[in-house]
């Protein structure tokens, strides 16, 4: 427990050594907006992918043809026994009619073509899912339905989607592994050596009878202000660099049809991982920096 | 009260530091540990403030035994300790009435407490005047002058002084001791390890000798003829 008069003491010492080893404070916050930038252009990477990659999955759909011998009307009805199929999102009836019209269209003008009556199509139902990862088990769902004649569905095209996804999911986490440690390392070096020009007074300190905790928290007092100021700088720079990507974007030709979030819509999200992320690198660097010379 | 029984010390390099010393100090006594350089003081020192554990032996410090006591303990028990170090170990960048605040706020002293305190111990050693100073602007005794009041700041029942006129002419060794002596005469036990045998021989208090990791005497009102020396 931190009694206030202490606080005080910790905070007041916190900052008095971020000044006076001013050079060292400066390197160990650009260290920590370096590996916060790239950490977060990373994730942020991820994310946009992920979220096309949605965006793909969404439009990944499947058809069901439905018996020859039902009615347009009796197909219709079959709407509801579709959609409560499990991992069904929505499914969207289309007649022979539309069948045919959506065939013709685009295609040259063809006599032959034209002369075909609706009836060499089916009625049939346009499904989404909700998770593309059980496609397969949704297609047998489906097929088992009565009235159903055949399932068409791109199973390898769902699968290619979800290994993407997987792969890139596990890039950016093990990029950011990496990097936190390299963070952690650096800070703790930072901290180690803030702790090393004040040997003599953790060891007086600790003869007069101070406790670990007391000789602890000014320094992790100033690994929180240094973690957090780094977390700080690196958000703005991220912010202005992601909006500086995403307006060369908009006006590139080669990347219409890639669409970005707005980092708006994230920037709450990013700064608290941003801020947690300072402060763990922070906090844990400096009690890795302090612990040697606690053994006194 | 200090007690130590058996006490066997070996290093991990195999060095014998200390063989089966035993040694009472009680409540206000003035007691001098003398010995050449390397027959064990600082060893005993050492178990004391439970810098490093014996090999064998008990040893109990102001009602903590030390071969019970958990590492979260231990800076209780040093509270109970006032340590004086032969080279003053002040903080330079730190005036003499940061040097003690700082000494009390490490065992977390209010800051009235603190104000209140530093003046009184200042004034004590005579160093009321040199407050503001720093120790790089005060002369050697002065300097252990202010080391002697940082360890007398937070109330110890007991003092330790490791060679604390090592490093001080022979005016400003006597005026230390005669300032410890009068620390000791307002209640204070007074541990003071030293190889000086002028010195000890002046303030006729009890010696304790020890000579190659053993107790060779233990007299009060003793002699130390320093012939190892």
């Amino acid at each position: 427990m931190v009694r206030g008069n202490n606080a005080k003491y910790y905070f007041a010492e916190g900052f008095r050594s971020i000044f006076t080893h001013g050079f060292m404070s400066f390197a160990a916050v650009c260290m920590i907006v370096a590996c916060l930038l790239i950490m977060g252009s990373f994730s942020l990477v991820a994310v946009n992918m992920d979220s096309m990659l949605g965006n793909l999955e969404q439009e990944n759909e499947f058809l069901a043809y439905i018996d020859e011998s039902y009615t347009t009307q009796q197909a219709q009805a079959l709407l509801d026994d579709i959609e409560g199929v499990q991992n069904v999102s929505s499914a969207e009836f289309i007649s022979r009619d539309e069948a045919m019209e959506e065939f013709l269209a685009g295609r040259e003008e063809n006599e032959l073509l034209e002369s075909l009556p609706p009836e060499v199509l089916r009625d049939r139902f346009s499904i989404r899912v909700v998770d593309i990862e059980l496609m397969a088990q949704t297609v047998n769902l489906v097929e088992g339905v009565t009235g159903v004649a055949k399932v068409s569905a791109a199973l390898e095209i769902a699968q290619g989607f979800v290994m993407v996804r997987n792969i890139a999911t596990g890039i950016a986490l093990v990029l950011i592994g990496i990097l936190l440690f390299i963070a952690l390392f650096i800070i703790s070096n930072t901290i180690k050596l803030a702790t090393f020009y004040r040997r003599e007074e953790i060891s007086i300190m600790k003869m007069c009878g101070a406790t670990n905790s007391f000789v602890r928290w000014p320094f992790v007092v100033e690994g929180m202000i240094l973690g957090m100021l780094g977390a700080l700088v690196a958000f703005s720079m991220q912010w202005g660099i992601y909006q500086l990507i995403q307006a060369m974007m908009i006006s590139s030709d080669g990347f219409m049809l890639v669409t970005m979030i707005p980092f708006a819509a994230m920037a709450s999200k990013m700064l608290m991982i941003f801020c947690g992320t300072g402060l763990f690198i922070g906090v844990v660097g400096s009690l890795l920096a302090i612990r040697k010379f606690l053994q006194v | 009260m200090i007690r130590l029984i058996d006490i066997e010390k070996e290093y991990d390099n195999g060095t014998k530091a200390l063989k089966g010393i035993s040694l009472r100090i009680d409540d206000g006594e003035f007691v001098f540990l003398v010995g050449a350089s390397g027959s064990g003081k600082s060893t005993i020192i050492k178990l004391m403030t439970s810098e490093i554990a014996p090999t064998e032996g008990r040893i109990m410090v102001n009602g903590y035994n030390l071969n019970k006591i958990t590492p979260s303990q231990v800076p209780y028990m040093r509270r109970t300790l006032g340590i004086v170090f032969q080279d003053f170990r002040l903080i330079e960048k730190k005036t003499v009435y940061e040097n003690l605040a700082f000494a009390m706020r490490a065992v977390g002293a209010s800051n009235r407490e603190i104000r209140k305190r530093v003046s009184y111990v200042l004034g004590l050693v005579g160093l009321d005047k040199k407050a503001d100073r720093y120790p790089g602007e005060i002369s050697g005794g002065e300097q252990q002058r202010v080391a002697v009041a940082r360890a007398l700041v937070n109330n110890p029942s007991m003092i330790i002084a490791d060679e604390p006129t090592g490093n001080l002419d022979p005016q400003r060794s006597l005026e230390i001791m005669t300032l410890l002596e009068r620390i000791n005469e307002m209640g204070t036990t007074v541990l003071v390890v030293t190889h000086e045998k002028g010195l000890v021989n002046r303030f006729a208090k009890r010696v304790v000798t020890i000579d190659n990791g053993k107790m060779i005497s233990d007299e009060t009102g003793g002699y130390y003829n320093g012939s190892r020396e």
